[in-house]
């Protein structure tokens, strides 16, 4: 499975094997497309169904349901004709629909009539006191470990946040046999305000039993303190402990391993490297794609589909999949869409999914505090930027993100902004009373992860290329 | 910092660690293992020599690279392990070469 492509053309490049691509995949190469899936795992599943093929947590009601369904997804695909390349990093795509690709440290190129990009969502970044320290990690990391080698904490252990998906790691560790010694949940009290007019259709959504019962679950076992309004990681090159403040009041606990996390947000790498249009999303705080009702961004040939057309979560992920490749299919074989389950079955699947997302979105908002630091707090972890450096560069002129590389390096270290952009978004917007949106984002360009350069020059090239670049 | 769930059946897989044996699982990233091992496995950042440990574990954050089988700069969270590897924790800058 892990070989260069097999084709110099695909009529479709799915790139991610999260739901969105499996589903997507799978749609477009039963209808007879032929199909490229690209994924930079060594298995398929993406993030919510890591290790789905390969898990060796075996007791399935320890990872739920949820979970599982991914395994009908793989299967889907694998039983199709969809030719699908693991641990091939994607790091370049242009408006010509061609693109990029790193297998087992050769690069190739491959064309496509359409591409649907399904790169999903990363974490949201968390930037307070501390964060850089071995011992602090994400939520979302743990659970990669729990999922893909069944390991679960051992130490005294701290998790910190707010979100769905902090308390199914919770639950899951104590299934597992781990330990967690507090919850430190920092929900803002006034987002349970904010929720109000959302609470029928979130009262009435899946989310609202399954949630309950886990926060149950683990409130049983564990001491969760609600309304923590500050936070600090400290320790002496690894992590000794954790401090905040709830209720007005502070307290210090001694900790191994503080898990972090507050959402999650569009991975934009790829698509705002490809020049697709993106718009500041007031409500998820984060950049979100500009798309049409089937996905298609402001580039002809490139949809979107999953979580990196906008925060809806797994379910939904799966229906804007089916989507975005059942609109390839009409514009590449209108015959063979025409016997596919009609776009308004999947449309109202969709809507079904994404219900109560709206309840999550507002209750789940994270505070401004652990979005936009201030004085020594690390903001670029790779360039090792703090907000303060940042402070001092606007003040001497620095206007938005693509100067600020020139005054002090944010975002140009190997993560290439991807746990740092929000932040300096954010920090450079309140500094300069501007939005988000006036004040933008980082210009990213190909290659969107680092290759080196003798891959780059070993990469097959035309006599055009060739001579676009050589003299005489 | 973690350890084992006691239903994992996977078959070892063994890998070196600085020269040090260590045994890992069929499956496991380069990352996870050494994180499961047990062992001081903390990089030193190429910018403040600053130590750190991975954070993101899905390819995103970087601060999981290490150098494997003689290839610096290499993403331990994305590379799963395979019997006989050499792993190096790297300590700063990747060495040209390397």
């Amino acid at each position: 499975m892990n070989a260069t492509p097999k084709r110099e053309s695909y009529d479709v490049v799915v790139i991610g094997a999260g739901p969105a691509g499996l589903a997507a995949a799978a749609t477009a190469a039963e209808a007879g497309l032929s199909t490229l899936l690209l994924d930079e795992n060594a298995g398929p599943g993406g993030q919510v169904f890591r290790a789905i093929a390969s898990t060796p947590v075996t007791q399935r009601d320890q990872l739920g349901a949820d979970y599982w369904v991914g395994a009908d997804l793989v299967q889907a695909v694998r039983g199709s004709d969809a030719e699908i390349i693991q641990r091939a990093t994607v790091w370049s795509l242009d408006r010509n629909l061609e693109i990029g690709v790193s297998v087992g440290g050769a690069s190739a190129f491959v064309k496509a009539r359409r591409v649907i990009l399904a790169t999903g969502a990363l974490e949201r970044p968390f930037p307070i006191p501390g964060w850089t320290l071995p011992g602090v990690m994400t939520v979302g990391a743990a659970q990669t470990m729990l999922k893909s080698s069944a390991l679960v904490p051992d130490g005294r252990t701290v998790i910190a946040g707010q979100g769905p998906l902090l308390w199914l790691l919770a639950a899951q560790f104590l299934r597992l046999g781990g330990r967690i010694d507090r919850i430190l949940d920092t929900t803002e009290r006034r987002n349970y305000l904010a929720v109000l007019p959302h609470a029928f259709a979130f009262l009435t959504s899946p989310y609202f039993a399954k949630g309950l019962a886990m926060m149950r679950e683990v409130r049983a076992k564990v001491q969760v303190i609600s309304g923590v309004t500050e936070l600090a990681a400290a320790g002496d090159g690894q992590l000794a402990s954790v401090s905040y403040v709830a209720g007005g009041r502070r307290e210090t606990i001694p900790a191994d391993l503080l898990l972090l996390h507050q959402g999650v947000v569009p991975n934009v790498n790829l698509a705002m490297a490809a020049g697709i249009e993106h718009r500041w999303d007031e409500l998820q705080l984060c950049w979100s794609p500009v798309l049409d009702p089937n996905g298609d961004s402001s580039i002809d040939g490139i949809a979107i589909a999953g979580d990196g057309a906008g925060i809806g979560g797994a379910g939904a992920a799966v229906f804007r999949g089916r989507i975005a490749a059942r609109a390839a299919l009409e514009a590449l074989a209108p015959t063979a869409a025409a016997k596919l389950a009609p776009m308004a079955t999947l449309r109202t699947g969709l809507v079904k999914a994404a219900r109560g997302r709206a309840f999550l979105d507002r209750l789940f908002r994270p505070a401004p505090q652990f979005r936009i630091p201030s004085g020594d707090t690390v903001v670029c972890r790779c360039e090792e930027v703090t907000a303060k450096d940042i402070l001092d560069a606007v003040a001497i002129g620095a206007t938005g993100p693509n100067q600020l590389k020139a005054y002090c390096r944010t975002g140009m270290g190997p993560c290439q902004g991807r746990l740092c952009g929000l932040t300096v978004t954010e920090l450079m917007a309140q500094a300069r009373g501007k939005s988000p949106q006036e004040i933008g984002y980082y210009r990213l360009r190909a290659p969107i992860k680092p290759i080196t350069l003798a891959e780059l020059a070993a990469a097959p090239k035309s006599e055009a290329d060739v001579k676009a670049v050589v003299r005489g | 910092m973690f350890k084992r769930s006691d239903q994992d059946e996977r078959q070892p897989v063994h890998i070196f660690v600085d020269g040090a044996a260590v045994e890992a699982r069929e499956g496991d990233t380069v990352s996870a293992a050494l994180l499961a091992s047990g062992r001081d496995v903390r990089r030193a950042t190429a910018v403040s020599g600053a130590p750190r440990l991975p954070y993101c574990m899905m390819g995103v954050c970087f601060d999981c690279l290490v150098t494997i089988d003689g290839v610096g700069n290499r993403q331990g969270c994305l590379v799963p392990v395979a019997e006989g590897m050499e792993i190096e924790i790297q300590k700063g800058k990747r060495e040209i070469n390397r």
